[in-house]
């Protein structure tokens, strides 16, 4: 029994990393249809920056800040270099595109912050909290309280603020959001940066569980992109929730079956969501225009 | 001559006449390893040049390849060059069952799906120790034909024999690719290209096509994977690694992703860098990926195809 | 004697119904026409028909079979084809290679056979480039066969879409808007085409916004009106028909 909920709490922390990583999927997706596989990389540079700015003498939120504040900067600094100047290239180019910055992003990293595994001490502090004969590390519950934060502020902004709702718009049609005067270039260039900020936000929490190193934005690209597609592309409540479920099966996984192959538990969601559920669990059909 | 012809034997001219300007014997091995992976970036070329398709795991197929002939000689007791068949074989299978349903969805789920099968096969082949060694790579037997060639009284080194050797199976690889370009098949890969509501209308089964294209060019990927491995009669999971496709498809990007002599140069280019500029490895993934972005922003049908057309244009 | 024939065909895009219960047929050789004001549903009728959209009440009888929501690519091999008001034609291949394109049904074989270029793959290959030619002559655009498809004017490509859906030997031919964006000259010539393919024995069932072209050479008229046939006839009595002229007037009142 305690051992099952040991499982599903280290389930539900990676789980809360996900969501944040499909979150930010999702909100360029619904902006532009582009599927941004740099998202990873903005988890990357959350916890690499931080991991600069902490070993530069900044006290641990102020790094943290500038990591998010910078990561956002450099996801509006991709949109305007790269996604822009290919505006109505085929899926195709723009999967290069997205895929190419992702690289780059990579081997920038590696160049900057080297080869090295980097962490920095957690938030509150190391010792486990018990709960049932399970132990749960302080700083998962900050990882857990992070992404249902965004989600709620997300939920507020895009439902409550007239900008949050020109963004909507502009997802369901922008050229009748153009017409309307909504100015479609700055949604873009926010949702990058919201989208950015969120992965960095993910990277921020999640470095002192998990530590970080140049290379692990793709592991949570496609992590967050099963997410997505198992909730429904999209969606943000189909991101959260299945952020969530795809944690719980990781978490699972690893722990009844074999911690090595842990990471195949995201890769067979994909496949048997494509499979079995093209549309996910809160997707809609979709009827192409002729 | 067809520019089919024409491309053919400019690549068999440039393979035979090549080595007269080789500094040394170690470009032999450097000339091979560029066909390896001309041959592998030909088959994105039809997957993503023609049916508009792209794979981010086909170093998955690569690896399929390259571990049949590490595995079956040694635990079938296959020969080989029959491993070499087997691999693709696997590999077809294998692109047959993953494409199935996913070609049937919108462009970017490929990207996805494969990404992760390429993450998966390479996920196998570092952690199944027992089988494969792990991530330190296992030996790979000899093809022998090498022998066999000089008991026929032709002497080749190693270094020859793999560069011809290869040399001969891209041009048969680029021969193949160029019929389907203009048989029914690839017209109908590029006219879905174009628009799939207008193919299906004049009875192209869009779903169908596709998978065809996926299937020949995981065969592409899993044969050069079996010559990579049989001419360095070793191998490690990096073959199938997530760098190695990006890697197969920034070559056909940069090259053009459209043609075949594009996917030639392309992978030329970036087999050549790192082997001339040894700090090339530090700046790999930097370089990979701005070529990616700038070739698709700035020069979107690649280097070949734009070099091309301005020749043309001159001529008219 | 009925080659295709629409029976109660509609469909709802989000509770609002689009096209509603539209009944009419059409006869091998017979021109049938689709009229109506803008927004009244012609192209969704269109799609639904072709396979493209999913109608949600209806069926489509093709010579006699149900093909109701069938796969255009199915559809095609039924003798079914169309063209497209917003043109779709394969722009970076040559105009002979996009209508060699539409032989594909007859053209193409087994794969394995293209790869290794058969000399089954290469005499098919070679019927089908004849009979494009010869199409291509048809049409009038023989001196482009080798031009990229992209670099044609409006008009030849509206002719293009034509010979390419004329390759597959249709019977029964939809043609979408074949004239919008054309001079008089090219409609013209476009309706001498389609009255020529008619008479050939195809069966034409066109969306057409130019009402004396549609006056010209339609057989039948079917009127649509905010997704539902208000009136059907021969060309003199449509255009005599109290309702259609209301619909008519009433859209253009809208418009002013």
């Amino acid at each position: 029994m305690s051992e099952l909920l040991q499982f599903l709490l280290s389930g539900v922390t990676v789980g809360a990393v996900y969501a944040l990583v499909a979150l930010g999927f999702t909100i360029i997706y619904n902006a532009s249809d582009v599927v941004n596989f740099a998202q990873g990389e903005f988890v990357m540079l959350g916890g690499m920056i931080t991991v600069a700015a902490y070993a530069a003498g900044a006290p641990l939120p102020l790094a943290a800040l500038v990591a998010i504040v910078v990561t956002a900067a450099l996801g509006v600094a991709m949109n305007k270099l790269t996604i822009e100047p290919a505006r109505g290239a085929p899926v195709v180019s723009l999967v290069i595109i997205t895929i190419g910055a992702s690289i780059f992003i990579r081997g920038a990293a590696q160049l900057i912050f080297g080869k090295q595994i980097h962490t920095y001490p957690a938030f509150s502090g190391d010792d486990p909290i018990r709960i049932l004969g399970a132990t749960i590390l302080p700083q998962s519950l900050w990882v857990i309280a992070g992404s249902v934060a965004v989600f709620i502020g997300l939920w507020l902004f895009f439902t409550r603020t007239l900008l949050g709702r020109a963004v909507l718009a502009t997802s369901n049609n922008r050229l009748a959001a153009q017409l309307v005067g909504i100015n479609t270039t700055f949604v873009m260039t926010l949702s990058f940066a919201l989208s950015a900020g969120i992965g960095a936000l993910a990277g921020v929490l999640v470095t002192p569980i998990t530590m970080t190193s140049y290379d692990v934005g793709l592991a949570f690209a496609l992590k967050g992109f099963a997410a997505a597609m198992l909730g429904g592309m999209g969606n943000p409540k189909g991101a959260l929730v299945g952020g969530f479920l795809l944690g719980l099966l990781e978490g699972l996984t690893a722990g009844y079956i074999s911690s090595q192959y842990k990471d195949a538990a995201a890769f067979i969601v994909i496949l048997a969501v494509l499979f079995f559920l093209p549309q996910g669990l809160f997707g809609r059909k979709s009827t192409d225009r002729v | 001559m067809t520019p089919k012809n024409a491309t053919l034997l400019a690549l068999a001219i440039l393979i035979a006449l090549s080595p007269i300007f080789f500094p040394s014997s170690f470009y032999y091995r450097v000339g091979a390893l560029i066909f390896v992976n001309a041959l592998a970036v030909t088959g994105i070329v039809i997957l993503t040049g023609w049916a508009g398709q792209i794979s981010l795991g086909h170093a998955g197929f690569a690896g399929i390849g390259a571990y049949a002939c590490a595995l079956a000689p040694v635990h079938l007791g296959l020969h080989p060059a029959l491993a070499v068949l087997l691999g693709a074989l696997i590999s077809a299978v294998l692109a047959w069952l993953v494409g199935r349903p996913i070609l049937r969805l919108k462009g970017y789920y490929l990207a996805v799906a494969s990404l992760g099968m390429g993450i998966l096969i390479s996920m196998v082949l570092n952690n199944e120790r027992d089988l494969t060694r792990g991530p330190d790579g296992i030996d790979v037997p000899e093809l022998g034909l090498r022998a066999l060639l000089k008991d026929a009284g032709l002497d080749l080194s190693n270094g020859q024999f793999w560069y011809f050797f290869c040399g001969i199976v891209l041009i048969l690889g680029a021969w193949l690719a160029l019929n389907l370009r203009d048989s029914a098949t690839g017209r109908a890969l590029r006219a879905l290209h174009g628009s799939e509501v207008a193919a299906k209308t004049v009875g192209m089964d869009v779903a169908r096509l596709k998978l065809q294209a996926f299937v020949i060019s995981a065969v592409y990927a899993s044969i050069s994977g079996s010559l990579l491995a049989l001419q360095n009669k070793f191998i490690t999971p990096d073959v199938a690694g997530f760098m190695h496709s990006v890697e197969m498809v920034t070559m056909a990007v940069l090259g053009g992703v459209g043609s075949v002599a594009g996917a030639i140069f392309g992978a030329a280019v970036l087999t050549l860098l790192p082997q001339v500029l040894t700090v090339f490895a530090e700046y790999e993934q930097l370089v990979l990926g701005l070529v990616m972005v700038l070739v698709m922003i700035f020069l979107r049908e690649g280097v070949v195809p734009s070099i091309l057309r301005k020749i043309r244009g001159r001529g008219e | 004697m009925t080659l295709l024939s629409i029976e109660g065909l509609g469909i709802s895009f989000g509770g609002l119904k689009a096209v509603n219960d539209v009944s009419f047929s059409v006869k091998p050789g017979e021109i049938v026409s689709v009229i109506g004001p803008n927004g009244a549903g012609k192209t969704t009728l269109f799609n639904m028909i072709s396979g493209v959209y999913q109608p949600g009440s209806g069926k489509v009888i093709l010579n006699g079979e149900d093909v109701t929501a069938m796969s255009p690519h199915l559809l095609a091999r039924r003798g079914m084809c169309r063209t497209f008001q917003n043109l779709q034609v394969f722009q970076s291949m040559t105009v002979l290679e996009n209508t060699i394109a539409g032989y594909h049904l007859q053209e193409s074989g087994h794969v394995l056979s293209d790869l290794l270029n058969l000399p089954a793959s290469r005499r098919r290959a070679r019927e089908a480039e004849a009979g494009a030619r010869e199409l291509l002559k048809r049409v009038g655009l023989e001196r482009a066969a080798e031009r990229e498809a992209g670099s044609l004017s409006y008009g030849s490509l509206k002719r293009l879409e034509i010979a390419r859906a004329m390759a597959l030997k249709p019977k029964v031919l939809l043609l979408d808007e074949p004239a919008a964006g054309c001079n008089a000259v090219e409609t013209e010539e476009i309706d001498h085409l389609i009255a020529e393919i008619a008479a050939s024995g195809v069966a034409i069932l066109l969306v057409e916004h130019d009402m004396k072209m549609v006056m010209r050479i339609s057989n039948h008229i079917v009127v649509l009106d905010h997704g539902e046939k208000i009136a059907e006839g021969d060309p003199a009595s449509v255009s005599q028909n109290p309702a259609v002229i209301a619909a008519y007037l009433g859209a253009e009142n809208a418009a002013g």
